[in-house]
């Protein structure tokens, strides 16, 4: 094995919970195994980022911001939601198999050093801000994560 | 697993998939280069990750057994 360290990147696009679930999990994983990591959050991805306050701006951001509310609790599976009904059957499903909730597992990425990168031009189209995010995330855009990207071992798309 | 004496232990017993993998790297950090970590897991799947964990952090995996329904790893930290 040699000295330096290896390095993924994941590029979040998808606000789903089994996605962030998936993402949040193996960039834990890669941090445990000594990787540096970031995670570039993007479009729906910023869900998994926000606090959860109402956004928007502007009439269509607004829209969004209600249609969408962010925030890692409100967010649903890509299947079987229900409206909602699916995201209470998951988190109780998986609390029962012991499963790490969300929030514990994207706190876990923080505590490991995951880094969080915002997808500027995502937060500009729904009318979010930094301040609408967790703390110590960046704004970054894609030519950030491209570089990133070119000197890591492992590259998700999730 | 009378030969090797771990300086500390990792009750990781009901944890699933990444949680035993997160906790030992965590675990780890808190005993000398040199000490022995003895993580005890249940997870079935923690079979094949301590040891991908173990190889790609370049630490030892000094012993590995299961016990009844429980998974025993010795891993000495190297780095």
């Amino acid at each position: 094995m040699s000295e330096e360290p290896q390095k993924s990147v994941f590029l979040v696009m998808s606000g789903d919970f089994d996605h962030a679930f998936a993402a949040f999990t193996m960039a834990s994983t890669a941090a445990a195994m000594g990787a540096e990591v970031t995670m570039f959050f993007t479009f729906w991805g910023l869900k998994a980022i926000q606090k959860g306050n109402l956004t928007g701006k502007r009439f269509f951001g607004r829209m969004v911001g209600v249609m969408n509310r962010g925030g890692i609790d409100r967010i649903g599976p890509s299947h079987f939601n229900f409206g909602g009904i699916g995201r209470w059957l998951f988190k109780k499903m998986m609390k029962d198999e012991n499963v790490v909730s969300l929030p514990e597992l994207r706190q876990q990425c923080i505590d490991l050093g995951v880094k969080f990168l915002a997808c500027n031009t995502s937060m500009d189209v729904l009318q979010i801000t930094l301040d609408d995010l967790i703390p110590g995330v960046e704004a970054a855009g894609a030519a950030t994560v491209m570089a990133e990207a070119q000197q890591a071992q492992s590259q998700w798309f999730i | 697993m009378s030969e090797v004496t771990p300086d500390k232990t990792l009750d990781a017993r009901g944890l699933k998939c990444p949680m035993p993998v997160v906790k030992t790297s965590q675990e780890i950090k808190s005993i000398g280069v040199g000490g022995v970590l003895l993580v005890i897991a249940t997870d079935p799947g923690s079979m094949a990750d301590i040891q991908a964990w173990t190889k790609s952090t370049g630490n030892e995996l000094v012993k590995m057994e299961k016990v009844d329904k429980e998974f025993r790893f010795l891993i000495r930290r190297l780095k």
